[in-house]
């Protein structure tokens, strides 16, 4: 469980224990404690169904909380909805555009919408966000012509009308080809290099591991583990690669190493956990050549945020019920 | 308060007109939109080519049977009175299913396609986006009124002589003063679709379907016409929506007898009061989930 802070100041969104359930009595989101630092890419994880979106609905002001706050940028939500979302930029649940209008109005009626959009400029910023996410060929065409990844374009351009604090993103790049894919994470570094907080749900951990700096992970409707991606899937094992697997279960069993397995000439064991009482690895390997042990290979596998990802949540990417 | 804050307050309101522009624009270029526009400009060419057909060998048209205006027997000598023969055929139904129709489709569309939940991250604000759609609804009673009026208007000049108005009263007033008389009559039929564009914009907070909402707004109306045309059921005839609309006939007489469009004014803004609040209740606490 992340730790719940009080200090709100340095935090992009804060929960504490957030709760929605809905009518008919599914609880989709049950007492989230959710903790956003200032600055971060924060990836957002779950399963379909684990209460993502409704969470993201709940902090945009979209849909009441049963119980328990939130406060985005500071502010608690949805009271200041009005002061807080012109800095914020959104895309929730893939875009949603006037397919009889152009790209282009499509963003002029969202941005005619903000009352604290300056008019004037209105034009110029249309064009620089449309510029920005590679759209500005296409902006003539009505936005019933658009493929899905034109579509999710042409929201995430809607969301960068104008800079923003804190950018809300939910599934960026659906329906996006792999050359898409890599323009949205180039442009999500490029804002949160420019100190926009970029608040990110994905299923595709791959995304996540790449870009983000901080990382929750949701199951049906808890919080289940939040805090720096590191410390999310760095619990790196060792693999020794030896004909001799018996022998290395043995030495390496004398020098710490815990939950130790042999699986044909795979030794594998958990590195002990204090980082400082860590010896070099090297010894390890050196202690069992002594040992007589022909080691074939030797490291240590991080372990992938997936598979972070699935020893918490056990489910993989099954829709949770 | 700060500087900053005067400015944003002044502002507002000016902002807010952006969004009521771009809500009555976006209303506009919808096909649908336009459709019924075009059904609406052709009702009045339809009844000027039936009259002018009917009438063609010198005879008059049959004296105005139906409960409405006797208008239609006066056009063959002033094609001003296409317009107030075009407004009492249109207004039982097909202006109000218009209305029906955008005011159905405001919120419930946009809750539809997912652009609600755009709209309300912008943040428009859901009471400032409320008045805003009520407004471009009620801009198109208007502009579905004027359509009706000009397209009757041209084909009355095309089809009938123009001249001297002989009033219902009898009196006979100047050309002009008759088509002052259409335009006043106009602005009356617009505002007596004020009851049912607030009714149709509470129906439409109520749902996530568009086509949901326009079918029962348009239901209503079909429902409420007919209820308003059982005898039995006079006692509660005085408060259904469409009871007073043709009272806007008055304005065709010498003096203008103001009674029951007093009456139709006042049922109106009840009806603009009740579902109004209702609407706006609805759609402030709502959980967009669409």
């Amino acid at each position: 469980m992340g730790e719940p802070s009080a200090q709100t100041g340095e935090h992009a969104i804060s929960t504490s224990g957030l709760t929605k359930r809905y009518r008919g009595g599914q609880l989709a989101v049950d007492g989230l404690d959710l903790a956003v630092p200032r600055g971060s890419v924060f990836g957002f994880l779950g399963p379909n169904g684990s209460g993502k979106t409704t969470t993201i609905r709940m902090l945009m002001g979209l849909i009441a909380p049963t119980s328990g706050a939130a406060r985005v940028l500071g502010e608690p939500m949805p009271r200041a909805v009005r002061s807080v979302l012109p800095r914020v930029g959104a895309l929730i649940e893939g875009p949603a555009l006037y397919g009889f209008l152009s790209g282009r109005d499509n963003l002029l009626r969202f941005d005619a919408a903000d009352p604290t959009a300056e008019p004037r400029t209105r034009g110029t910023r249309v064009d620089t966000a449309l510029e920005r996410v590679g759209l500005a060929a296409a902006a003539g065409k009505k936005a019933r012509a658009y493929s899905l990844g034109m579509k999710q374009r042409l929201g995430l351009a809607a969301a960068l009308l104008r800079p923003r604090e804190l950018l809300v993103l939910d599934e960026p790049t659906n329906g996006l080809d792999p050359q898409g894919m890599r323009e949205i994470r180039s442009l999500v570094r490029e804002l949160a290099a420019d100190g926009t907080t970029v608040f990110l749900s994905s299923h595709l951990l791959d995304e996540i591991e790449q870009v983000c700096t901080h990382a929750a992970v949701m199951s049906r409707g808890r919080l289940i583990t939040q805090g720096p991606v590191e410390a999310l899937s760095s619990a790196g094992r060792l693999v020794v690669t030896t004909p001799d697997p018996a022998e290395a279960v043995r030495v390496l069993k004398e020098r710490g190493v815990t939950g130790l397995a042999a699986d044909g000439d795979r030794v594998t064991g958990e590195l002990p956990q204090d980082p400082a009482a860590l010896p070099e690895l090297a010894d390890f390997n050196a202690a069992l050549v002594a040992a007589g042990v022909r080691v074939r290979g030797f490291g240590v596998e991080r372990a992938s945020l997936e598979d972070a990802f699935v020893a918490l949540t056990g489910e993989g990417f099954d829709v949770a019920g | 308060m700060s500087q900053a804050d005067t400015l944003t307050r002044s502002v507002w309101p000016i902002r807010s007109l952006g969004l009521f522009r771009s809500e009555l624009v976006t209303v506009l270029r919808r096909w649908r939109t336009l459709a019924l526009l075009a059904v609406l400009a052709g009702v009045p060419v339809l009844i000027g080519i039936a009259v002018r057909i009917e009438t063609g060998d010198g005879g008059s048209a049959g004296g105005g049977g139906g409960g409405g205006p006797a208008f239609v027997a006066l056009i063959t000598n002033n094609g001003l009175f296409l317009v107030f023969a075009s407004l009492a055929a249109t207004l039982p139904f097909f202006l109000p299913m218009a209305i029906g129709v955008v005011a159905g489709d405001a919120v419930a569309g946009e809750a539809n396609a997912g652009t609600l939940r755009y709209l309300l991250v912008a943040p428009a604000g859901r009471t400032r986006l409320l008045v805003s759609k009520y407004a471009s609804v009620l801009a198109f009673c208007l502009i579905g009124t004027l359509v009706v009026a000009v397209s009757a208007l041209v084909t009355g000049a095309l089809l009938f002589p123009l001249g001297d108005v002989t009033l219902l009263s009898g009196t006979t007033v100047p050309f002009s003063e008759g088509l002052l008389r259409a335009l006043l009559v106009a602005l009356v039929v617009a505002a007596s679709l004020t009851g049912i564009a607030a009714l149709g914009l509470f129906i439409s907070t109520l749902t996530n379907s568009g086509i949901a909402a326009m079918a029962t707004t348009v239901g209503l109306l079909i429902t409420v016409q007919i209820v308003d045309t059982i005898p039995q059921l006079h006692a509660v005839q005085p408060y259904l929506f469409p009871h007073y609309w043709l009272s806007f006939a008055d304005l065709v007489r010498d003096p203008v007898y103001w009674d029951e469009m007093r009456s139709n004014f006042q049922l109106q803004a009840l009806y603009v009061a009740v579902f109004g609040s209702a609407a706006w209740a609805r759609f402030t606490t709502r959980d967009i989930l669409a």
